[in-house]
């Protein structure tokens, strides 16, 4: 019998709002969002957990400048408090090494990670999920039923194709879905728009290329006088996000 | 006291399963401990007596009993079976520290000692379950 599961409740019940922010594509910036996301709502005063669940390819710990920091051992794993958020990783127990982790074991560190994880009460939790529709996704929807999704696109119409699947599972499983970002936009363009509209999802608005933002990685002053920082930042606003 | 937060889902565990099977009291509860895991026994032991204390009217008299199950592991590639005992002595104590808190991290540090391949899985001995539980109804 798996007791584990059993507790995953009880360590998110202190938090009021579960963001999963997703993708059907890769590289189309939902790392950036995530931590982005998370430095906005810490920065306005809210308590902000961020979880990336990139088991492969973790990066929020690279655009945060994340260093020399684990959890504390008390009554499970407290994190590490980085620019004022509690921030959980699988990068503390990987050494950056890489991590060739296949199905069942994907979902036995997610249900590890959720049991032992001590958030404490927070106002946000923001969940850095990796790309596609695999078990990771399928988990989160499983195991944290108040998760609500942002997922990220391009204005790619090769994003998009991945995108749409997504959304059409998200829709299936009755996930709740806060609506879309077209991510990296460069010229005026309504593809993307008309395709989120016609599946009856909100549109959340665009962020423009930005390309300072590269130089902005591992340095969260320079993040936050970002373009990109500037346009996410009112995407939060007028959404109520 | 990570062990704390696992003793904590047995308990729990071990509620839920007396609501559904409408048990008055919880009598035994037999738990398999993953070699891999490399839980702290004294510790695990003294967290699951003090969880047990506020849910008195279930588990008043509730005993553990606690097997630790040796870890094997296969590689996919060409099929050799090895132990946590076997690699134990290659780890270094962060890699160790990091599998104690998440087993499949086994995956990061180390690699099938015959051929070197990253692909290999854990046939058994992986970390805390529960194989019964015993009450009244």
């Amino acid at each position: 019998m798996e007791p584990r599961t059993t507790v995953i409740e009880k360590r998110l019940s202190q938090i009021k709002k579960i963001i999963a922010v997703a993708s059907g594509k890769g590289g189309v910036g939902k790392s950036l969002v995530s931590s982005s996301l998370s430095l906005y709502l810490s920065k306005k005063g809210y308590k902000v957990g961020l979880l990336d669940l990139d088991l492969y390819g973790p990066s929020t710990h690279i655009i945060l400048g994340t260093k020399d920091v684990f959890p504390e051992e008390e009554k499970g794993l407290v994190p590490p408090k980085i620019h004022g958020i509690n921030f959980m990783s699988i990068v503390y127990f990987t050494d950056d090494k890489p991590a060739p982790f296949k199905g069942d074991d994907i979902s036995n560190i997610i249900i590890e990670l959720l049991a032992i994880t001590q958030w404490g009460e927070l106002d946000y939790l923001i969940i850095d999920m990796p790309p596609g529709l695999g078990d990771e996704t399928l988990d989160v929807i499983r195991l944290i039923k108040k998760a609500e999704f942002i997922v990220v696109t391009t204005p790619s119409r090769v994003a998009m194709g991945s995108v749409e699947k997504l959304l059409k599972i998200l829709n299936e499983l009755k996930t709740p879905t806060i609506g879309v970002i077209e991510n990296m936009t460069m010229t005026k363009n309504q593809f993307i728009r008309n395709e989120i509209c016609q599946m009856k999802l909100n549109y959340l608005g665009s962020i423009q290329f930005d390309q300072k933002l590269e130089s902005s990685i591992g340095n969260i002053n320079k993040l936050l006088r970002t373009d990109f920082m500037q346009d996410l930042a009112k995407i939060i606003e007028e959404n109520n996000i | 006291m990570h062990e704390w937060a696992l003793a904590e889902s047995i308990i729990t565990a071990a509620l839920e399963t007396a609501k559904k099977e409408k048990l008055k009291q919880v009598k035994e509860i037999t738990i398999n401990l993953g070699e891999m895991q490399q839980i702290e026994r004294d510790i695990f032991e003294f967290a699951l007596d003090e969880i047990k204390k506020s849910h008195n009217k279930k588990m008043k008299n509730t005993k553990f009993r606690m097997k630790t199950e040796k870890t094997t592991l296969r590689c996919k590639n060409c099929e050799k079976t090895w132990t946590y005992q076997d690699m134990k002595k290659k780890l270094t104590n962060n890699e160790s520290e990091s599998i104690h808190f998440i087993p499949e991290i086994v995956f990061v540090h180390t690699r099938c000692p015959k051929c070197g391949n990253p692909d290999f899985e854990i046939i058994k001995g992986r970390g805390v379950t529960i194989t019964s539980i015993k009450g009244t109804r």
